[in-house]
């Protein structure tokens, strides 16, 4: 394999309940790939900031509290008012159905809920950094068809 | 602002994956000019858990606010197995997320990759790089670890080592190496007991030795004292100029080490060792004749 990837694993919101993060950071490091964790209760804007500063390639979110349907969509509109239009977002946590095409209308590429083999992440992980127009501000439509 | 921040990021990734060199960097950008007026980088160093990230807030957070440009490359370890890591110094850096001060902060993390102890050497490549953009002062933050840290002394102008409350006699021995390079010690967590005897244990060793003793200093990160003191201290830090010819031998094992990593036959090298078609010298000549075609 090349280089590693870069992924950024961040908490938006005020959630204190990190296991999820932490389990697909784990697997993403045991992948071989370098994951930099921004801790807990993260603002859009220092998520944005961290993901810029890392020069990372994924950006994983991860929310348990409800409130995905306002956080997520505004770190992805802020990445692509800094320019970050080729990171690639994927998300996870409490995320109930109905609220999931909405996210991938901003284009999240993907929505992890509990009980998704780590295996199934990675492989959407090398699946979107093969596509060229899979960022948060480029123009394909295409986003990873979760199994579980 | 934010333009050129984001190419700064990519272009140390570049750096990183040795898709561009320095050298070619260079002849867009000109030659560094150094300083010679005070130190352009600062190597943090010490054992795992004496306060080394929170301790750098603190003194980020001073300088940043002074209006110095600080850019600080943090060093966490890859797995040798998987080759990942989990790089989570950003979690306790506090200045990166002040609404004016991040302005004038720079945070990296970086993996050790393949490199052999705490600094992969491409960092001094890096830490060049950010000296060219005009960042005023670079900081490296090591891997937390134990002897093998005097490798830093191959990369920065200065060291600083970090040292926390109650470490035995024993392990001050083991740790010698690492204090005779020191620039300057800092004992932090100040605010638990036998601190200020370990300051003065430090003390009285280096005054047993030669040459100009460096300063000792107390710190408590997590209460903010001593932060101030030491944040002017340092900026201000002269070379303990006591170890010359160990950091020069530093410098050379790193740079030696850098061409054998670096060189694109290892593989070709590796295997023929592993079959027995080469022995070590011969790889170590071939290395040496290589530079000199």
């Amino acid at each position: 394999m090349g280089e590693p990837l870069r992924v950024v694993v961040a908490k938006p919101g005020l959630d204190g309940h990190d296991r999820g993060a932490k389990v697909v950071a784990r697997a993403l490091r045991d992948a071989g790939h370098e994951v930099i964790y921004t801790g807990l209760r993260r603002s859009a804007q220092q998520i944005v900031d961290t993901v810029r500063d890392e020069d990372a390639r994924f950006l994983g979110l991860s929310s348990l509290s409800g409130a995905h349907g306002h956080l997520f969509p505004k770190v992805c509109e802020l990445l692509r008012t800094e320019g970050l239009n080729d990171v690639i977002v994927f998300g996870g946590g409490i995320i109930p159905d109905d609220d999931r095409d909405a996210l991938f209308d901003c284009k999240i590429r993907a929505i992890f809920g509990p009980g998704t083999p780590t295996s199934e992440i990675l492989e959407f992980i090398q699946a979107s950094n093969a596509m060229d127009d899979a960022g948060v501000g480029q123009t394909s439509d295409w986003h990873w068809s979760s199994e579980a | 602002m934010q333009g050129d921040r984001r190419s700064l990021a990519r272009t140390l990734t570049a750096l990183e994956n040795r898709t561009i060199t320095l050298d070619e960097i260079k002849t867009i950008t000109g030659e560094h000019q150094a300083t010679t007026e005070h130190w352009e980088s600062l190597a943090i160093t010490g054992a795992p858990g004496v306060g080394k990230s929170c301790l750098l807030d603190g003194l980020l957070t001073q300088w940043a606010g002074s209006g110095l440009r600080v850019a600080l490359l943090a060093v966490d370890p890859s797995s040798p197995r998987s080759g990942g890591a989990l790089l989570g110094d950003r979690v306790r850096m506090t200045v990166v997320d002040h609404p004016t001060l991040k302005n004038n902060v720079y945070l990296r993390s970086i993996a050790t990759r393949k490199a052999s102890g705490s600094v992969p050497l491409i960092v001094a490549d890096m830490t060049e790089f950010l000296l060219i953009l005009g960042w005023d002062r670079v900081v490296i933050e090591t891997v937390g670890a134990g002897q093998a840290e005097v490798r830093c002394a191959a990369i920065a102008d200065r060291i600083l080592v970090v040292e926390g409350p109650a470490r035995g006699d024993g392990v001050q021995a083991e740790k010698a190496g690492l204090l005779e390079l020191a620039d300057a010690v800092i004992v932090n967590k100040c605010d638990l007991p036998g601190a200020q005897r370990h300051a003065d244990e430090l003390r009285e060793s280096y005054e047993l030795g030669t040459g100009t003793p460096p300063p000792v200093l107390l710190t408590s990160a997590l209460h903010g004292t001593g932060i101030e003191n030491a944040s002017t201290m340092l900026l201000e830090l002269a070379s303990s100029g006591r170890s010359e010819r160990a950091r020069w031998r530093e410098r050379l094992l790193a740079h030696h080490e850098r061409k054998i990593l670096e060189s694109p036959q290892l593989d070709d090298f590796l295997e023929k060792l592993a079959s027995g078609y080469m022995s070590l010298d011969d790889v170590i000549q071939s290395i040496g004749a290589n530079k000199n075609e």
